[in-house]
């Protein structure tokens, strides 16, 4: 992910936190995400993160980071205890797909998704010229990439249908990280969603 | 690197009775304990020290023989604590206590009872972790430390450290728990009491009074000790250090030792009735199996912690099938219901619940990483 892409992703979603609000980022990292909503927008913010080099630089960065496994779902985590419950880039990494948006309603009263949109032009390009993107936004090859979901702002708006949540707010970013007003499924970078029951 | 090199023990006493939570008084006790590095102007950089079931005041370090030269004599603890360490006493006043009941300078069934100027032995009360805390509030105000930078302790030791932060929440700013469980399962209650029931019935325990026959009941201790070490361990770390391993040759269908793993349970059962004291092996089980901060709230964990204050930092072990990663999240979903200061590792380890005392590189920089919110 390129820095321009990344602040941006990240603007859009501190745009969203209201003071003192509660966020739980899922897939937090170091904690720069969090760390910048507890210092610009007052919020009181819980990570959860797998790998352990990054649960040590997020408690480096005093963050309140707690290991864990989001496949196995947000056992634990109690119903409706969170203003926000953020899945930034991630959700492609992500093998229970429903059920991890399932549970981010169920602790919080908004799901915030990020994804990087494989419809974007240039992905498709490298489709339509035989191969599998890759890119500074996609730095991954077929045979070693985390991501294992592959899908497109359409994809994820017909799963919201079928999973009966309202999209709240879209944005579509491009890969500068400008906002992308027209055509968005195919001059999208990365997409931002604001869901809810 | 070095460590902090030779340590002396201190004993601070106590005149003021304490009151204990199973009833009755403690009418004065002593407390040895041990510090390292130097407590700053603001009395600001103190850490306390908890230790577990069969630990004491002597953290790190090394103490001198009568030459003051150092001994193997090395602390339990040694590994994390000195300068440039996680509990880097650079930066931080570093105190370690026995605790009341111990059998290494404390007060405990082995002093002598002013009543009847005998040893306490079975007369000596069930002692807590509620009491223990309050007794180490008693050692606070002797140091003149009004708050702890951070109380820190694993297993035993990790819930004196949570039951500070219940106690005395504006005496607090950190708590690290590691390897910890909110209370005791009934597996866990088991165990100890096999353990207390291998001391109990050795006939040379003499009901506790066992000082006053001169012997000690060193068969029930051993057997404790050993029960309890397979509890710390874990079935791959046992495996792989063990196996099926003979000692000599082929076996010899007798019972004498003859499995690797036989030969070192004994060893270490055998090396912990010879130091330690079976009375006090007691009582730390019994603090054990009662504590349960969550029973005055009818069980909801939540709202026990909430008087809680300070940070926490909760550590487990995946191999640690004694208190389980399972239980450590227990504490921490309780705290984020609450909107407390909480974070969460959870250490890839092979050690089983022993894992908190090594020298795990990872798990040391998570401590340490933990600490840099201390700003003495």
């Amino acid at each position: 992910m390129n820095q321009a892409l990344e602040r941006a992703d990240f603007d859009l979603i501190a745009s969203w936190v209201q003071p003192g609000e509660r966020v739980l980022d899922l897939g937090c990292g170091d904690g720069s995400l969090l760390k910048r909503l507890i210092a610009e927008r007052g919020a009181k913010g819980y990570g959860v993160e797998l790998e352990g080099a990054a649960v040590l630089a997020a408690i480096g960065n005093g963050i309140n980071v707690i290991q864990g496994n989001l496949e196995q779902g947000l056992a634990g985590f109690d119903d409706q205890t969170f203003n926000h419950v953020v899945l930034s880039r991630t959700l492609q990494t992500v093998r229970h797909t429903e059920r991890i948006l399932t549970e981010m309603l169920r602790v919080g009263r908004e799901a915030v998704v990020s994804f990087p949109n494989f419809a974007y032009w240039k992905n498709r390009m490298a489709v339509m010229a035989g191969r599998m993107p890759v890119s500074e936004d996609l730095p991954y090859e077929w045979f070693d990439t985390p991501n294992l979901r592959f899908f497109t702002l359409l994809d994820f708006e017909a799963l919201c249908a079928k999973m009966s949540l309202v999209i709240r707010e879209r944005q579509v970013l491009d890969e500068a990280g400008r906002l992308v007003l027209e055509e968005p499924n195919f001059l999208g970078s990365l997409a931002v969603y604001r869901l809810a029951r | 690197m070095a460590g902090i090199g030779i340590v002396a023990a201190q004993c601070a006493h106590f005149t003021q009775p304490l009151k204990l939570k199973g009833g009755g008084l403690l009418p004065a006790f002593d407390l040895v304990y041990e510090t390292y590095g130097t407590l700053n102007a603001a009395k600001s950089n103190a850490i306390l020290v908890c230790h577990a079931l069969s630990g004491h005041h002597h953290v790190a370090g090394r103490t001198a023989d009568e030459f003051g030269k150092p001994t193997a004599n090395i602390g339990w603890w040694d590994n994390i604590v000195g300068p440039g360490r996680p509990l880097d006493t650079e930066r931080f006043f570093i105190v370690g206590v026995n605790n009341l009941g111990g059998c290494h300078g404390s007060t405990g069934p082995a002093s002598i009872n002013p009543a009847t100027a005998k040893p306490w032995g079975a007369d000596f009360p069930v002692v807590t972790v509620e009491d223990w805390v309050d007794s180490q509030a008693r050692l606070a105000d002797h140091l003149g430390i009004d708050a702890w930078a951070a109380v820190m302790g694993g297993s035993l030791g990790g819930m004196q450290a949570l039951q500070w932060t219940l106690s005395y929440p504006q005496r607090v700013n950190h708590a690290l728990v590691i390897a910890v469980a909110p209370k005791l399962s009934a597996e866990n209650i088991a165990f100890n009491d096999v353990a207390r029931q291998a001391i109990l019935t050795d006939p040379d325990f003499h009901g506790g009074h066992f000082y006053e026959h001169g012997v000690r009941p060193l068969r029930g201790l051993r057997l404790a000790r050993m029960l309890g070490h397979i509890t710390y361990l874990s079935d791959d770390q046992m495996a792989e250090k063990f196996g099926r391993r003979l000692r000599v040759g082929a076996g010899s269908y007798g019972f004498d030792v003859e499995f690797e793993i036989e030969s070192y349970l004994r060893y270490q059962g055998d090396k912990f009735a010879g130091v330690f004291d079976a009375n006090t092996y007691l009582r730390m089980t019994k603090a054990l199996d009662y504590f349960d901060p969550a029973l005055d709230f009818d069980d909801d964990l939540a709202a026990a912690l909430a008087r809680a204050r300070a940070g926490f930092l909760v550590v487990a072990f995946t191999t640690d099938w004694r208190f389980s990663p399972e239980r450590s999240r227990e504490i921490v979903h309780a705290m984020v219901h609450n909107g407390q200061d909480v974070a969460y590792a959870e250490i890839d380890s092979a050690h089983g619940h022993d894992s908190f005392l090594m020298d795990e590189p990872h798990y040391h920089a998570v401590v340490a990483n933990y600490l840099k919110r201390i700003k003495p």
